[in-house]
């Protein structure tokens, strides 16, 4: 049976009415063990008989046709096989469901995969790899640099008079902002392991949404979906660049067919920073302006962003710009440069996470401008309704989060730019809005309660190190009365029921209403063995009551009961402006002779309706905290001016904030539920921590030392020279 | 990574062949071999060796070629009589790192330049004669003094530039038994028109240990900047030790990472500073000295006034001007 529910209007809060405890509470992963006793399988590591090793080969031009010259490995010891047909140029974009471009030879970027040789073990596929003979007829027209380039696409959005506004305003900023691309930079890299048998695919890999990327994978090989399954049980981090079948997983499907032996192709670090999706470069230039009394009346945003010809996806830059500030005279204007670099994709937070490390810098900057404190500004240019859409608000405790932080971060200490100094370090604090459009997403999983008093969770949704397995036993242990340790979850196999995937913030929700769907079913069919209304159920350490009747949830079976639970987004995404939101606080010292920062202490104060297990919650603001020090501080993607490749490659000279970057950091929550976002009241919370957290950052070194650095990263050379 | 052949030296004589490459803690060897920026046919394993003690003797201390960076920086006489070695030494790569790092692998380690690493670009250093791709393209990293139109790379060593300022000396052993003991400045050379001749030796020798004379008067201190707070290479690094006495400077060394092919030194600052008292304009003077011939690529322009400011800063520091 299954338990359908489109959200077209507000669900009873049943998870305040259960009494088994177990949500929201800080329980452990119950993986967390084999994660780090290095026992949980990650895509690279299963082996199968007669298993062959593949390494990618890629391109050393920026645009042109390449050919590979397979009998230039005849001698190499091992190689079984070089395959060229069908490699992928990018991994797909989230969501895409279907292959992403295959280009057959035509390179357009420096590091684009344009064979994969196949070999008897790894070492001497690498070996052959780099010894393949691969010859080029390079094309004009490469263009690297999206400042310069010939084609850009986009179009300017202008609701009331922007222009008129702008410049009769007594208050006005205009700025413009730069921040370089990043990388999702997991510590796991892309890998696949492909096997066929009887005309069926079997994929092992490390991917973050399962039900699209078994149609990625199936159109890229030419295959029926049906004949496809997916297995994804642990994935090291993904961040945005697992959304979407990569160049791995389709070389190791179409190798693996091509030699009749199972393929497995793992990226070497260099190429995971060549090959996978890029979050883009972005200039912006931010326009606001207030009357006297502090309160917007003209918002600019305009800002260029890259991607390769023909990608569909463009950083979404202005995401929370649409929503988070008043103000009724607004422009936008989003640019597409069209240019020879690796794909640029989602990377966590696409558009909140560089779109607000202007914004939030330019409400500091509007805020002094006005002669308010930041806080105070942003306090009261907090919008009645969706200033461009008119919709209303779902649950939203943004003033709440402000000045519930200031207090607990001591903001009223705050003094004026260079004021505080200890030593050679200059003291400052800054503050920033978070935001992160919330959404729900259609998703299944089937609920088994057993005989034994057992239960079992299943969906191919995926754990992408965010506590899916957590949380989800954790609904279905609290709406089924169970201990949690009762409650198994299984999950990453195409073969369960699908759901909405990891991406977008969006996979503890749908994936939980899911859950909380398909336990609801049991519960009904439980309350009708038990001979009492549904809603008169109570469901607690394995006993049943209601109506005056008591038994032990285990007598009342005598065979499993299994429902699927099914989410369907519906009306009150229409008509509700849904986002998580919070606010970050920032203490940084810059030193006084050669512009290092360090951060001092963060706190982050969030609110994302309800929260399902405050350990996993945090750890997700934490993370994201420390994404947004690493954007403030220290992490760029370096492209060759001339050719485009990447020339940080790896984690010694790609910088992600390492321990001594990260003070404590922390978080609290605010109480909250949003009965428009769905039927468990949650939102977002994966991406909400960076989403305005290096704003912070930029907003406390200018409190500091009166330096406003507005391209980032903020690295030492962009701040001394300021500096007295 | 090439096939190559592994052997295990037992005894000195064993790793001094010209047919192979030595390997000691192989956390930069092993790096470049995966991107065959280095392909040797033959390994030959030298930590089997001993070459681990610091020995203390009459107007010097003996670093074993083989003592790890942990242990160096760790040890009692080091951090007691060599402070910025061992600083120097902790803020190089990470713990793990230094757990493996040797003194000699140390020494060295190639240069990050990525038109180094990368084969598919053509580079002076690694195919003599191919040409310098790094001039005119990604250079945050490159040299500032020092450099030639062959090669901009820099030397990333935080270790070796504390040993610079220290007057260390590098003990070989070759095949025929004989024993150099070569300075810094004799050990490693500047690009010049040969980038791949990074040192002066000779293939089939063997670093068997460091020395370093007794310490210097005055106060020590090594100070590096860069782009993250923990594991990154140097933009600008300085060790120095300066000595004052009434009010007058007695002696100065200063050696420079993250600028040059080698470890930095100009006598010439250091002579400006002996005899006078200390001052802002005096550190100035010195910088002006150290940077008369200091060019940037574009990328790394910053580091010229950046060395100036350490320069003043450390010297301030130890001097309490
Ligand atoms: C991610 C990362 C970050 C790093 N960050 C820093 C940093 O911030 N600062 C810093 O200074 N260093 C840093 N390093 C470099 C590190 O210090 C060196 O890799 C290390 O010191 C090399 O020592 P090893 O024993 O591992 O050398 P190996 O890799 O074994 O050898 C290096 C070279 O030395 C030769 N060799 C070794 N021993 C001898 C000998 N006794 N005689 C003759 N030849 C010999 C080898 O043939 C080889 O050419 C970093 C390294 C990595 C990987």
């Amino acid at each position: 049976m299954t338990q359908q529910l489109k959200m077209d209007e507000v669900q009873p809060r049943l998870l305040d009415e259960t009494g088994q405890g177990v949500l929201t509470t800080p329980l452990d992963r119950p993986e967390g063990p084999l994660k780090v006793t290095g026992t949980a399988p990650y895509a690279a590591e299963p082996s199968l008989p007669g298993m062959a090793i593949g390494v990618l080969v890629g391109a050393t031009i920026t645009r042109g046709r390449a050919h590979v010259d397979a009998g230039s490995l005849r001698d190499m010891p091992g190689v079984l096989g070089v395959y060229t047909a069908g490699m992928a140029r990018n991994p797909a974009q989230g969501t895409a469901n279907a292959a992403p471009v295959q280009p057959e030879g035509f390179v357009q970027y420096h590091g684009q995969p344009v064979a994969v040789v196949v070999a008897e073990t790894f070492e001497q596929a690498r070996d052959a790899a780099i010894a393949i003979r691969v010859t080029y007829d390079p094309e004009p027209g490469a263009e690297v640099d999206p400042e310069t380039a010939s084609h850009v696409d986009g179009d300017p959005e202008t609701f009331g008079s922007f222009d008129k506004a702008f410049s009769e305003a007594p208050v006005r900023i205009d700025a413009t902002y730069t921040t370089k691309g990043h990388s999702s930079a997991a510590m796991e890299p892309h890998a696949a392991l492909a096997a066929w048998k009887d005309g069926r695919l079997m994929l092992r890999a490390s991917l973050q949404m399962l039900k699209y990327n078994r149609n990625e994978i199936a159109d890229a090989v030419g295959v029926d979906p049906d004949k496809v399954r997916v297995l994804a049980p642990y994935v090291g981090g993904g961040f945005g660049s697992k959304l979407g079948i990569a160049q791995e997983a389709i070389a190791a499907a179409l190798a693996a067919r091509e030699l009749g032996r199972p393929v497995r192709v793992v990226m070497t670090r260099q190429q995971v920073f060549e090959m996978t999706l890029r979050r883009t470069e972005t200039r912006q230039r931010m326009r606001l302006a207030t009357d006297r009394d502090g309160h917007i009346v003209a918002l600019g945003h305009e800002d260029r962003v890259s991607n390769l010809p023909d990608e569909v996806f463009s950083e979404p830059v202005t995401m929370a710009t649409h929503f988070l500030y008043a103000g009724a005279n607004r422009r936008y204007h989003h640019e597409i440069a069209r240019i020879n670099r690796p794909g640029a994709g989602s990377v966590r937070a696409p558009g909140e996470a560089v779109g607000m490390l202007a914004l939030e810098c330019a409400m500091d900057e509007l805020a002094e401008a006005a002669g308010l404190d930041p806080i105070e500004l942003r306090l009261r240019n907090i919008p009645d309704e969706h200033p461009e859409t008119g919709q209303t608000y779902s649950a939203r405790s943004l003033a709440a989060c402000l000045k519930r932080g200031a207090e607990r971060f001591g903001w009223s200490a705050r003094r004026a730019p260079g004021e505080r100094r200890e030593g050679e370090w200059f003291i400052g604090m800054g503050v920033a809005t978070a935001a992160r459009t919330n959404s729900l997403g259609e998703s299944q999983s089937r609920v088994t309660l057993n005989p034994d008093g057992t239960a079992l969770v299943e969906t191919d949704m995926t754990d992408i190190g965010t506590g899916t397995y957590a949380i989800l036993g954790q609904i279905a242990a609290e709406m089924l009365g169970l201990p949690r340790d009762k409650v198994t979850v299984a999950l990453g196999d195409t073969d369960f029921p699908p759901a909405a995937g990891s991406g977008g913030s969006w996979g503890a929700s749908s994936s939980g209403s899911s859950v909380f769907l398909g336990a609801k079913a049991v519960r009904n069919a439980l309350a009708e063995k038990l001979g009492c209304p549904p809603d008169e159920l109570r469901l607690q350490d394995g006993i049943a009551t209601g109506g005056n009747k008591r038994s032990a949830i285990a007598d009342l079976l005598d065979a499993p009961i299994s429902e699927v639970g099914h989410i369907k987004p519906g009306e009150t995404a229409e008509t509700h402006s849904s986002a998580s939101y919070g606010a970050h606080f920032c203490e940084v010292a810059v030193n006084a002779v050669t512009g290092e920062v360090r951060v001092r202490r963060a706190l982050g104060v969030m609110a994302a309706g309800r929260i399902l297990n405050e350990k996993t919650a945090a750890s997700q603001v934490h993370g994201g905290i420390i994404w947004g020090i690493g954007a403030a501080l220290t992490e760029a993607l370096e492209h060759e001016p001339r050719d485009g490749r990447v020339v940080n490659r790896d984690l010694a000279e790609y910088h992600v904030p390492v321990n001594l970057d990260v003070p404590d950091v922390e978080v609290e929550f605010i109480e909250e539920r949003d009965d428009h976002a769905n039927p468990i009241q949650s939102k977002g919370i994966g991406e909400l921590g960076i989403s305005g957290a290096g704003a912070a950052v930029t907003n406390a070194i200018y409190n500091a030392c009166g330096v406003r650095v507005r391209d980032y990263p903020a690295l030492p050379d962009r701040i001394f020279p300021h500096l007295p | 990574m090439k096939p190559f052949d592994y052997i295990r030296a037992e005894t000195p004589a064993d790793a001094m062949r010209a047919d192979a490459r030595i390997i000691a803690g192989g956390t930069n060897l092993l790096d470049l071999m995966k991107l065959q920026v280095e392909t040797p046919s033959t390994l030959v394993d030298v930590t089997r060796l001993g070459m681990t003690e610091i020995e203390r003797a009459e107007n010097s201390t003996r670093i074993g070629a083989l003592v790890t960076n942990s242990d160096l920086a760790a040890d009692p006489t080091i951090r007691q009589r060599y402070p910025m070695l061992s600083r120097a030494l902790l803020a190089g790569a990470s713990g793990q790192l230094r757990n493996k790092a040797t003194t000699g692998g140390n020494l060295l380690q190639r240069t990050r330049c990525p038109y180094f690493t990368d084969i598919s670009q053509p580079c002076n250093k690694r195919e003599p004669g191919s040409g310098c791709r790094a001039q005119g393209g990604y250079t945050r990293l490159h040299a500032i003094l020092g450099a030639s139109e062959h090669c901009i790379a820099t030397h990333p060593s935080d270790m070796a530039v504390a040993m610079r300022a220290l007057d260390a000396r590098v003990e070989i052993e070759s095949n025929d038994g004989a024993t150099r003991i070569l300075t810094f400045d004799e050990f490693y050379n500047l690009p010049g028109d040969t980038p791949e001749k990074e040192t002066n030796l000779a293939p089939g020798e063997l670093i068997v240990a460091v020395h370093l004379p007794d310490p210097p008067a005055g106060r020590q201190t090594y100070r590096k900047v860069r782009d993250r707070s923990s594991y990154a290479f140097a933009l600008v690094s300085m060790a120095a030790a300066v000595a004052v006495e009434q009010g007058r400077i007695a002696s100065a060394a200063m050696a420079f990472g993250g600028v040059a092919h080698r470890p930095w030194r100009s006598p010439d600052a250091e002579a400006a500073l002996v005899g006078r008292e200390p001052s802002a304009e005096l550190f100035d003077e010195a910088a002006d000295i150290l940077l008369a011939d200091a060019r940037g690529q574009g990328g790394n322009d910053f580091k010229i006034p950046l060395t100036r400011r350490v320069v003043k800063a450390v010297l301030t520091e130890l001097t309490g001007a």
